[in-house]
């Protein structure tokens, strides 16, 4: 049999994300975005959404999400994600919105936002990618950075009495009447990445169904920041993220 | 009815326009003395007749961002608020005329720094016109001088801001925001469907229909030579706003001994100024920017012109007088009286500060 019997269109069973440009991305190599963007166009695509739907991205380092995700997009101040993509959905019910967000965005300078697009139920989809520190500036705290972890401004570790302690944003989102679905994934097993796509279409099918708002966390990592190597940065993510922040849905109606 | 005249209040009567503008969003946050336009929209449902989307926000902030997500698809959104919250919205304004959209703000002032006051002013005049958020840029600022100018820079506001692909803001005074008077609503005009807003803004992020090439609307731009060319294009704009669309009032200019320049409320309290002015003998004209940027520096250059001198009356410590004073180049005595903190002046006040600074001035 020659290699050219086998590399046959019935015989793929991988390939590139339609939706994902191939260009070089700026994110650090170990970095969890660029899976969680090969998912999110994976399920935009698998779903028939292309036409149809509107990112909004960032501050921090997805913000330049829209130069690798080919849907329309709009990029917004840090942490108005959320107010932006309430206007699009509301003006625009047909379309599919979603916001890809990072924990300074979610759970800091857009804690306002973020809460209040979810509790008034706005059919949007929020991703949400928690990797515990601040990767774009430089690597500060982040107010989901752990007790203890080291940061470009808790160098000696984050202390309660000074920085008080992580913010379990998704735990609050649970407890919003808005939010139809709130989940925490990850993405270091290949197991992780199919279940983080599996909840990334129940999150989109919600919005499509006008279930409410969605939440999906990934928990991430940013090895850069936490200054370890990529296999070290996902054994760290394991053993200190997940006690703190546990995979697995924390609701879905 | 066409043409049919009716009693109410400026903010109410912005509500009305905006809807039959054919508006498709109102994202706001209850501020004092404005809060009657969420009101009057609310009770009004508009989203039962034309569709129109209406949204208390959870605050001013996240208001002006609803707009720029509203202005990025293509829509035409507006907000409204008040000094204090229109300081909250610098940033998202700053945005919105970074990526060139089009967006109508309305600023019903209110004294301050600070809190401040709830009574009118005109104190915002320099966060309006320079800018106001941070960057190079400029709003469109209309400042109405009655209910039904209220009215009708609604539709201008957004007819320009489309134009020109720029944020407008009607800078109202409390006074044309609270008081009642006559005014003549426009007809309903329908919303503009989906397809046509498609059409008419290819530019907008709203779904890549026919899998055409993706839209992203954004401001960053990492490359400095490319972020000089972004600002290059935006001076641009409004080099040509400057060109076409500087508007103002003139009131006895010619033959007159002296100016008073007032905007907004201030202007009509200065017609009556006027013609007490007149009872003593003095000769007065008055010049109304109705565009405070783009600011009728030529119009008040000649309407100068051999004039003995200039009062510039606002409710404020003195903020359009820069500019007055940039207009003439200081050739004339340019000089100002205002009140501060909600108070607004009697035409008497403002004749006695005409014969105190210019007329008979103690030297």
């Amino acid at each position: 049999m020659e290699i050219t019997d086998i590399i046959r269109e019935e015989n793929k069973v991988y390939s590139a994300p339609q939706l994902l440009d191939e260009v070089d991305m700026h994110y650090c190599p170990g970095c969890s975005h660029g899976v969680v963007h090969k998912l999110v166009s994976e399920v935009i695509h698998e779903m028939g959404l292309t036409e149809t739907t509107v990112g909004v991205s960032p501050v921090g380092c997805a913000v330049f999400a829209y130069n690798y995700i080919d849907v329309d997009w709009v990029e917004a101040a840090h942490g108005r994600a959320p107010a932006v993509a309430t206007a699009i959905k509301r003006l625009w019910p047909q379309n599919t919105v979603f916001t890809y967000q990072g924990d300074g965005d979610m759970a800091a300078i857009g804690t306002a936002e973020s809460i209040h697009a979810a509790n008034r139920g706005e059919n949007i989809v929020m991703i949400f990618v928690n990797n515990a520190i601040y990767g774009m500036t430089g690597g500060q705290m982040a107010p989901t950075t752990l007790l203890g972890q080291k940061t470009a401004t808790t160098p000696y570790g984050r202390r309660v009495d000074l920085n008080g302690h992580p913010l379990e944003i998704t735990e609050l989102m649970k407890m919003l009447d808005g939010t139809c679905y709130v989940t925490r994934q990850s993405v270091h097993t290949p197991a992780a990445v199919r279940k983080t796509k599996a909840a990334l279409k129940k999150a989109f099918q919600n919005s499509l169904d006008k279930k409410g708002t969605s939440v999906v966390e990934v928990v991430s990592t940013c090895n850069s920041g936490w200054k370890l190597s990529p296999e070290k940065a996902n054994e760290w993510m394991v053993e200190n993220m997940f006690p703190k922040y546990p995979l697995g849905d924390l609701k879905d109606i | 009815m066409k043409g049919e005249v009716t009693l109410m209040k400026g903010n109410e009567a912005v509500a009305h326009a905006a809807i039959r503008y054919g508006c498709d969003g109102y994202f706001g946050y209850p501020i004092t003395p404005q809060s009657e336009v969420l009101e009057t929209l609310e009770a009004l449902m508009p989203w039962e007749t034309t569709g129109m989307v209406v949204l208390q926000a959870e605050s001013e902030v996240a208001a002006i961002n609803m707009v720029y997500g509203g202005a990025a698809t293509g829509k035409a959104v507006m907000t409204s608020s008040s000094s204090p919250g229109i300081s909250l919205k610098q940033e998202g304004i700053s945005y919105i005329a970074a990526a060139s959209l089009p967006a109508l703000i309305l600023n019903v002032m209110r004294g301050g720094p600070g809190l401040g006051t709830i009574q009118p002013s005109q104190a915002d005049y320099f966060q309006a016109t320079k800018g106001g958020g941070h960057g190079d840029y400029h709003l469109i600022v209309l400042a109405p001088a009655s209910v039904q100018e209220m009215v009708d820079f609604v539709g201008l506001g957004f007819d320009l801001s489309f134009k020109y692909l720029t944020p407008a803001m009607i800078l109202a005074d409390g006074i044309v925001g609270q008081m009642m008077e006559k005014v003549v609503l426009p007809e309903q005009r329908p919303r503009r469907t989906d397809e046509e807003v498609k059409k008419q803004c290819p530019w907008a992020a709203n779904g890549r229909t026919g899998l055409r090439k993706r839209n992203v609307v954004t401001s960053l731009e990492l490359e400095s030579a490319k972020m000089e060319v972004n600002n290059h294009r935006l001076q641009a704009t409004y080099r040509e706003i400057e060109k076409n669309e500087t508007r103002w009032e003139e009131i006895d200019v010619e033959g007159a001994d002296y100016l008073m320049i007032a905007f907004g409320s201030v202007a009509r309290i200065c017609d009556k100024a006027r013609e007490l002015a007149a009872e003593k003998g003095l000769k007065v004209g008055i010049v109304r920017p109705i565009t405070l940027w783009p600011f009728p520096t030529e119009a008040i250059n000649k309407a100068a012109q051999g004039k003995k001198g200039i009062l510039v009356v606002e409710l404020n410590a003195g903020q359009m007088i820069e500019d007055v004073r940039l207009a003439v180049h200081d050739n004339l005595p340019v000089e100002h009286f205002g009140r501060l903190g909600g108070i607004i002046p009697s035409p008497n006040e403002i004749v006695d500060a005409l014969e105190e600074k210019l007329v008979n001035p103690k030297k």
